[in-house]
């Protein structure tokens, strides 16, 4: 089981760009904390999320 | 007439405490992207004697940005850096000001925000704020990062809320409300968000680093 924004999936030992893709993320406009360490975006692909893992994907929106 | 210095300090340290103006006093804070969120972030942090600012924008003051942004109408066409540096000097003539008329990018950003303790994020592009915050979460972790997203529309103000994501990494607004949606900035929503954005970095500066 991990945690994305505080939902739980069956995603462990799973790619974290497949998981992204899954939940439907634009990479451009995200950023990734996986227990509180960012994940840099040429990392994604050799993430494999991990059973107990917290991950938070910021997903911005435009205007300012 | 203009207060002197010490008028001045002695004003701020009667609201604030002794003990936090001292904080805001030796603070450095970056401010990224100088429209409807950075012009507002940095009139609150210019106010509260934030003792330097880093202000960064590429852009002018065009006339579509008036109805939100604390430029005037005589500064049309004016670097934003510079037009908004002239507004802070006229609020807080003590603050120290370095003004960047440069487009952040991910090759130059650890240098321009180098010397901030505290960076606020305050683009309109959300690719750009994706940007910023991943160089600074990766690059430079020590520093804390106030962000923001989602604050367009005519949508309740209460809506705005800011969350801790990290230890030192910040967000600020509805996480919803896209500009893309078509659904228009408006002044008081934006301002809204750039207050919880200015606020947190008060906060943070003090030394409270909850929401």
């Amino acid at each position: 089981m991990v945690k994305i924004n505080g939902e739980e999936y069956q995603y462990e030992n799973k790619q974290l760009t497949a998981v992204l893709e899954e939940l439907n993320y634009d990479k451009a406009r995200i950023a990734v904390e996986i227990n509180e360490e960012i994940v840099p975006k040429v990392c994604y692909d050799a993430t494999v999320l991990k059973d107990g893992d917290i991950v938070e994907v910021v997903s911005f929106v435009g205007g300012g | 007439m203009t207060p002197t210095r010490e008028e001045f300090h002695n004003a701020l340290i009667e609201r604030h405490g002794a003990e936090n103006q001292k904080k805001f006093d030796k603070a450095t804070v970056a401010i990224c992207g100088l429209g409807g969120l950075g012009s507002n972030i940095a009139i609150c942090l210019a106010r509260a004697g934030v003792g330097k600012l880093i202000l960064i924008d590429f852009d002018k003051v065009d006339i579509t940005n008036l109805h939100r942004q604390q430029y005037k109408a005589a500064q049309v066409g004016m670097p934003k850096a510079q037009a908004l540096s002239d507004n802070l000097k006229e609020i807080n003539p003590y603050i120290t000001i370095e003004t960047h008329n440069t487009k952040v990018t991910e090759e130059n950003v650890i240098e321009l925000t180098k010397d901030a303790d505290l960076v606020c994020e305050a683009f309109d592009k959300a690719e750009n704020k994706a940007m910023l915050v991943n160089a600074i979460l990766e690059n430079a972790p020590e520093k804390y990062l106030v962000s923001s997203s989602g604050m367009a529309g005519f949508g309740s103000a209460n809506l705005i809320k800011t969350k801790k994501i990290s230890k030192r990494f910040f967000l600020s607004g509805d996480s919803v409300s896209d500009v893309n949606d078509g659904i228009g900035l408006i002044s008081s929503r934006v301002m809204v968000c750039a207050a919880h954005e200015a606020h947190m970095a008060l906060r943070i500066l003090m030394g409270e680093t909850e929401t």
